[in-house]
């Protein structure tokens, strides 16, 4: 983030706009949801279910986050067992969020969070004006945001026509608008791919799609279906060096890099375009976990959390995309959910949440350990012994790779698997083969229990 | 050849040999890839999302998709068909906004309030 954006967030929640007194009425709920796409709606649903009072606070005039600008298919196959388009998905939470009958705000921003004795007081502006709640708990699910050209350092001109891959899929599926008529994409994250296939479907053409890596970002079926299909060329080890053009964006030019992702002489070449579109990546929302001092973990860019989704601030917890940059929506709903019941438990108990089913507390959560070589991150990024369970280590490989074997160890010692350990036989592992791992595609290693281990100390992901 | 199960998210890379009734297939984690695996070497088949015009201000734009797969060649000919349709009624999703588009009909995936 540059110190431009940081001093415009300070500006935007400065401190003297919020002052507590000024607030005639403040709104009091067990929970605060903050954002009503796929994860805010499932973490509602889950700290409703589980006897919070909640709240959920959202800034469009819409619930349904992103997913109501995905309209393409691939949603939902683990959550609902179907091929929903992200619209389809996004209507069965709202639905299910809506029966619920949960308290939510609309076209309401979040300015400020602060922490208030030991809870949390957020502002939020909306038409009618700022207005404050007050919660035990918070549960950020805020989503993520698309990196710009600033971020990846693209010279020449500050010309009209350069978008990131989502603001051209709000023109085209929101607004009905075209945002280009010949363009080149750079990046071939899957958002990239799918508005190559989009802007081809509704008559634009995609001269490429440039990589500056050797492999493509994206799932390999949307290289298939968004590429393939169309006849659209990707680039790899590619990548856009300048735009041309003063008004609008008339040129782009490109050029191969060497392994160093350094551009080798000779191989620039000019292709004319009206639109140069960013699929660059996706960073977690961080703003309000930065607010509240939260850590952020480097590898995942979101807040460090325990199993529990909770930060390293007491009652507050993250979900969804604002956690890392999840591949499926299912994941993200499944995320929301998690956070939903550990906050709500939170609320009604926030001294003995790590307290143990004997009532001892213990099994504090420890920093898991991996190696930065094997893994690009793992979330969470703490583990407790105590729970809560299952456990799932959410972690993306460094390297593509082909037959590893995942395994959570303890010290020195693999632990036992929960079955083992019923079975008698002892000697089971939690570990899990892999006939393939890429980075581009997140895996899940799913945890029953850690057994009787009491108060471990120190555990590790390997992979081997 | 290769191909590339686009089925669900794992997209296998599989390998098809042989002909007609005597295709082999291997690389697929499903049986769902055997069977995209045939299709795409005899008659591909794709599903369309896209979206058609409103009446509407606040919500210009309503997406839609084809109930079933159609076939791969008359995708951009189902986009023209779509693209005359414009609505002018609330709608749920599942309502069929356009019928009878290459042996499948057009329905609503989005919610539409007045």
């Amino acid at each position: 983030m540059t110190d431009k954006q940081n001093n415009f967030t300070q500006t935007a929640s400065t401190e003297d706009i919020v002052n507590l007194s000024t607030f005639t009425s403040v709104e009091n709920y067990d929970i605060l949801v903050l954002g009503g796409g796929p994860a805010g709606l499932a973490a509602a649903v889950s700290a409703h279910e589980n006897g919070a009072s909640v709240l959920l606070i959202e800034r469009e005039r819409r619930l349904g986050g992103i997913l109501k600008q995905c309209v393409h298919d691939g949603f939902g196959l683990l959550r609902y067992k179907e091929r929903l388009t992200g619209p389809e998905y996004a209507q069965r939470e709202i639905d299910c969020f809506l029966a619920a009958e949960i308290p939510y705000v609309l076209e309401s921003f979040v300015v400020d969070v602060r922490k208030e004795g030991s809870g949390y007081v957020v502002c939020a502006q909306s038409a009618a004006g700022m207005k404050a709640y007050s919660c035990k708990a918070i549960i950020l699910a805020c989503g993520c945001r698309e990196r710009t050209s600033r971020q990846v350092f693209i010279h020449g001109q500050r010309s009209a026509g350069i978008f990131s891959a989502g603001t051209a899929q709000y023109f085209v599926n929101i607004q009905g608008k075209m945002p280009t008529k010949r363009c080149v994409i750079l990046g071939s994250g899957d958002i990239g791919l799918i508005m190559a296939r989009r802007l081809t479907l509704e008559g634009a053409s995609v001269v490429g799609v440039y990589e500056i890596k050797n492999a493509p970002a994206g799932l390999s079926r949307n290289i298939s279906q968004c590429l393939d299909d169309f006849g659209i060329p990707l680039h790899l080890s590619t990548t856009v060096t300048e735009v041309l053009g003063t008004q609008r964006v008339e040129a782009v030019a490109i050029e191969k890099v060497d392994t160093n992702m350094n551009p080798i002489p000779g191989t620039r070449e000019i292709i004319e375009c009206d639109a140069l579109i960013l699929s660059v990546g996706l960073l977690p929302e961080i703003e309000l976990a930065n607010a509240l001092d939260i850590p952020i973990d480097p590898a995942t860019k979101g807040p460090f959390v325990d199993q529990s989704l909770m930060t390293q601030a007491a009652g507050v917890f993250a979900c969804g995309n604002v956690l890392h940059v999840n591949d499926l929506a299912d994941w993200v709903s499944w995320s929301g959910e998690i956070a939903g019941e550990n906050a709500a438990k939170y609320c009604r108990n926030p001294r003995g949440f790590f307290t143990n089913k004997d009532g001892c507390v213990g099994g504090e959560p420890v920093l898991l350990q991996y190696s930065k070589a094997d893994f690009l991150y793992v979330v969470p990024q703490y583990v407790s012994s105590h729970g809560p369970f299952p456990l799932t280590l959410f972690f993306r490989s460094r390297e593509d790779v082909k037959d590893k074997t995942i395994t959570l160890a303890s010290g020195g010692v693999t632990l036992p698997s929960e079955e083992a350990l019923q079975d008698g036989k002892g000697g089971g592992y939690i570990s899990k083969k892999y006939r393939r791992i890429i980075p581009s595609e997140m895996e899940a290693l799913k945890v029953k229990s850690l057994g009787r281990l009491g108060d471990a100390v120190e555990f590790r992901l390997k992979m081997e | 050849m290769e191909i590339i199960c686009i089925v669900c998210p794992n997209g296998c890379r599989m390998e098809a040999s042989g002909e007609g009734g005597n295709l082999q297939v291997s690389g697929n984690l499903c049986p769902k890839g055997i069977d995209f695996a045939k299709a795409e070497i005899t008659a591909p088949m794709r599903s369309l999302t896209t979206t058609v015009a409103t009446v509407f201000p606040e919500s210009p734009r309503l997406p839609v998709k084809t109930r079933s797969e159609i076939p791969k060649g008359k995708v951009m000919e189902a986009m023209a068909k779509i693209r005359t349709v414009v609505v002018h009624e609330p709608k749920k999703v599942g309502d069929v906004i356009l019928p009878d588009v290459f042996g499948t009909d057009i329905i609503a995936t989005g919610e539409l309030a007045r």
